[in-house]
């Protein structure tokens, strides 16, 4: 056994971070959540010029075919510097879906333009603010085209294409295929709880679009690509984790109140360990989904669910609890601890809240023989 | 990152259950199957006897705490192969719990400070538990404060003579030696008078009172000391030097515990599949569900944490404190587990008489047991100051004893 990431991956890690640290400061993050530009392109930029957008894709395609755990800690850096780009719906969503479903041209087509980063695509599946279920799909697909609304997309707005789930005329769902730039397409801004992150309602009025693939088997196929997309979304929940947490401790040194450094009182050193302790345990279900995932282990729905519960835990409690720390300037525009809150809550509802993962780990746990 | 065994390793295992499935006591599995919180569980046989033969057929065939140099009684074997030797010794390995203190605390202390003489002499019998050892650590007046220890240790010629009294020691009832932290010098600041010694359990002036726990079990005594006389050949470390020796003794604790640590996942697990509500099945109630997702979490969370440990005890990395999440998260979980399980239950689930109880009342008996966990070998406030000092680098907390002689702390009484 040997539970840890190579000295590759590791160096490859740290590049992503050193480049982060040094393009996407919190004024890089905040640039888009004052509305100044859609998403921070001089990232973006950067990160194709890495070869990221490819870190999964095979050479055949473009790619570099580094592989998922390398593309694990790629997300986990990009969660720590809040990075506002459409990475996790371009590359864990739409070319994972491409990776696993789509035909031979439609690959040959887009993974390429997705590796070199000419092209960025997404996923649009919710209709509805509810949890969503394959019932209450309603947009169309018929003779070619799609008709109906999706009310929120990640990165929709700036997206070259979406694979969108869609209802066909046998009544059944497919994930079908849509080239965003052909016109037919309306796409309004939606204001959410992370104005960082773009997010776009897209109406459909009969636009050209293809199965992706061969089979209409929408439902399923959109929740295998969630249970391998779940754990890349976790990495980048566990890097936020992390960067909040050390915000907190680090203000916390220096912060005195009655006469002594506020880190010294147990009130705040006890919040602090257990923020600690949740990010222990969400690092190393992050690391055990890693390799279900880079192994496509018959263990990766639970270990994805796993990742994704205790990720989403220690994302949204070391996020609420760094604000905390903070006192009164944590509620301040100016401090950064909103960005971390921010990003937490709508990293949560990616792919479905906790309540539908803590569902879905049960499930995968009541059909594995798995138990802890 | 590879979770299968490398071909050295799946030969190791091989070897190893084919010598467990020829020589454990099989006639003992169903009773310790059901072993679950408080003492081990035998059946009609005597724990402490079935545990020494086990412990001893293990250590004539090498089997015995692997990871010791052959000439103290192990087998030299690496860390990676200890853990496949638990995963291997499985359910039997709950036999060897009265051992883990001797075995996991007291002999990596002795292995650091004792005289070569004293390695040789002590260190096989340790290992196959023909000594039993046992930990005189706590005091009334010094649990969580441990350095506030009052145990005086006075030098008379070639000995030094004991007096005080010690508590919560586990299995001193069967215990052969024990290590034992005493103070010498009371006019120094407290973690500067501190001597750590080795002794007989059996030496005139030992008496040994059981206590009777709020569980209404006795694993744990009171252990007073009566002008009790140590050669000065056992000492541990210098004299003055306690402390350093306890923090040896302290840091295998983390990992002699921290280990394959029981949580109480598998018995809710097994208790809601097959238990019906008043609103249907167990299993397909969503509050059910929710908090089976956050326990599984939990301690998949600790297993792949301890996983991720013993990587890197294979590379020759020490583990650090940041182990002490084990016992934290596993005794808050399993007290939240117990009572849980006893909800789900109707009136029912007050029942500990393990005829009429579900599950041979395994759960009510975790529910009594459980406060124990957050407070033994480290309160969660303990852990918690631990991980936020050591761990995370927040600053100390004021003391008020800070640099003082021991004598002169205030101590409310």
């Amino acid at each position: 056994m040997n539970f840890d990431f190579s000295q590759d991956e590791k160096m490859l890690r740290d590049q992503v971070a050193r480049f982060l640290s040094d393009q996407c400061s919190s004024k890089t993050v905040r640039s888009v959540l004052e509305g100044k530009a859609a998403y921070a392109t001089e990232v973006w930029d950067g990160l194709v010029d890495m070869g990221l957008t490819g870190t999964a894709i095979p050479e055949s395609y473009g790619g570099v075919g580094a592989g998922y755990l390398s593309l694990c800690l790629v997300a986990e850096q990009l969660g720590a510097f809040l990075a506002p780009t459409p990475f996790s719906s371009s590359v864990y969503l739409a070319t994972e879906a491409l990776l696993l479903f789509g035909s031979e041209a439609q690959k040959d087509h887009w993974l390429p333009k997705l590796a070199a980063g000419e092209a960025v695509g997404t996923l649009a599946v919710v209709e509805a603010v509810a949890q969503t279920t394959a019932e209450a799909i309603e947009l169309r697909f018929s003779a070619g085209q799609l008709t109906g609304k999706k009310l929120i997309v990640a990165d929709g707005g700036i997206s070259d294409f979406a694979i969108v789930l869609a209802r066909n005329p046998a009544g059944g769902l497919g994930l079908y295929l849509c080239d965003l730039q052909a016109g037919g397409v309306v796409k309004t801004a939606v204001d959410t709880v992370d104005p960082s992150r773009n997010s776009t309602s897209l109406e459909f009025n009969g636009c050209p679009a293809e199965l992706l693939g061969t089979e209409a088997d929408g439902w399923a196929q959109l929740a295998t690509v969630y249970d391998r997309a779940a754990v890349l979304f976790a990495f980048e929940q566990l890097g936020g984790a992390q960067s909040a947490l050390n915000m907190a401790v680090d203000y916390a040194k220096q912060r005195f109140a009655f006469g002594r450094p506020i880190g010294s009182f147990q009130g705040l050193k006890h919040m602090m360990a257990d923020m600690y302790v949740a990010l222990k345990l969400a690092e190393s279900n992050c690391y055990y989904a890693a390799w279900a995932l880079s192994t496509n282990s018959p263990d990766l729905p639970l270990a994805a669910a796993t990742a994704r519960v205790s990720a989403t835990q220690a994302f949204q409690l070391c996020a609420r609890d760094n604000i905390q720390v903070h006192g009164g300037m944590g509620f301040t525009w100016e401090f950064d601890c909103h960005l971390y809150y921010r990003r937490s809550n709508y990293l949560t509802l990616q792919l479905g809240g906790l309540t539908e993962w803590e569902d879905k780990l049960v499930s995968s746990l009541a059909s594995g023989e798995a138990a802890a | 990152m590879d979770f299968g065994d490398t071909q050295e390793e799946a030969q190791f295992r091989a070897e190893a259950r084919a010598w467990i499935a020829a020589e454990a006591p099989t006639y003992l599995t169903d009773s310790l199957t059901k072993s679950g919180f408080g003492g081990v569980k035998t059946g009609d046989f005597d724990p402490m006897v079935e545990a020494k033969l086990w412990q001893r057929k293990k250590a004539d065939a090498g089997w015995a705490c692997i990871q010791w140099p052959v000439e103290f009684g192990g087998r030299g074997a690496s860390p990676m192969q200890s853990v496949i030797w638990n995963q291997e010794e499985g359910i039997y390995g709950k036999l060897s719990g009265s051992f883990i203190i001797g075995q996991g605390m007291c002999a990596p202390t002795l292995m650091a400070y004792a005289s070569e003489a004293n390695k040789a002499r002590y260190l096989p019998k340790l290992a196959s538990a023909e000594e039993v050892w046992c930990q005189l650590f706590s005091e009334p007046q010094s649990g969580s404060d441990l350095a506030g220890l009052r145990t005086r240790a006075e030098r008379d010629g070639e000995d030094w003579v004991i007096n005080g009294q010690k508590i919560w020691t586990s299995g001193a009832h069967h215990s052969d030696f024990g290590i034992l932290i005493t103070r010498t010098d009371p006019e120094v600041p407290k973690h500067r008078g501190l001597t750590m010694f080795f002794l007989d359990m059996k030496s005139k002036g030992v008496v040994i009172k059981p206590i009777k726990q709020a569980n209404g079990e006795s694993g744990f005594n009171e252990v007073y000391f009566d002008d009790v006389r140590i050669p000065d050949t056992q000492r541990l470390g210098e004299v003055g030097g306690g402390w350093q020796v306890s923090l040896t003794t302290l840091m295998n604790e983390r990992l002699a515990i921290g280990g394959g640590i029981a949580t109480g996942f598998p018995e809710i697990k097994e208790l809601v599949d097959g238990l019906a509500l008043a609103s249907g099945r167990a299993i397909e109630n969503p509050a059910v569900r929710s908090k089976l997702a956050d326990w599984y979490a939990k301690s998949a969370g600790l297993k792949n944490t301890s996983a991720r440990a013993m990587t890197a005890l294979s590379k020759g990395e020490m583990p650090g404190p940041e182990n002490s999440i084990g016992k934290l998260v596993a005794g808050g979980m399993m007290q939240d587990i117990a009572k849980f399980a006893l909800d789900l239950q109707g009136l029912g689930g007050v029942i500990v008489d393990p005829q009429l109880a579900a599950h041979s009342a395994r759960l009510q008996a975790m529910l009594l047991r459980s406060p124990a966990v957050r407070i033994e070998g480290g309160t969660d406030q303990i852990l918690r100051n631990i991980i936020a000092e050591r761990v995370l680098g927040l600053p100390e907390e004021l003391r008020a004893d800070k640099g003082i002689p021991f004598s002169k702390i205030p101590s409310g009484n």
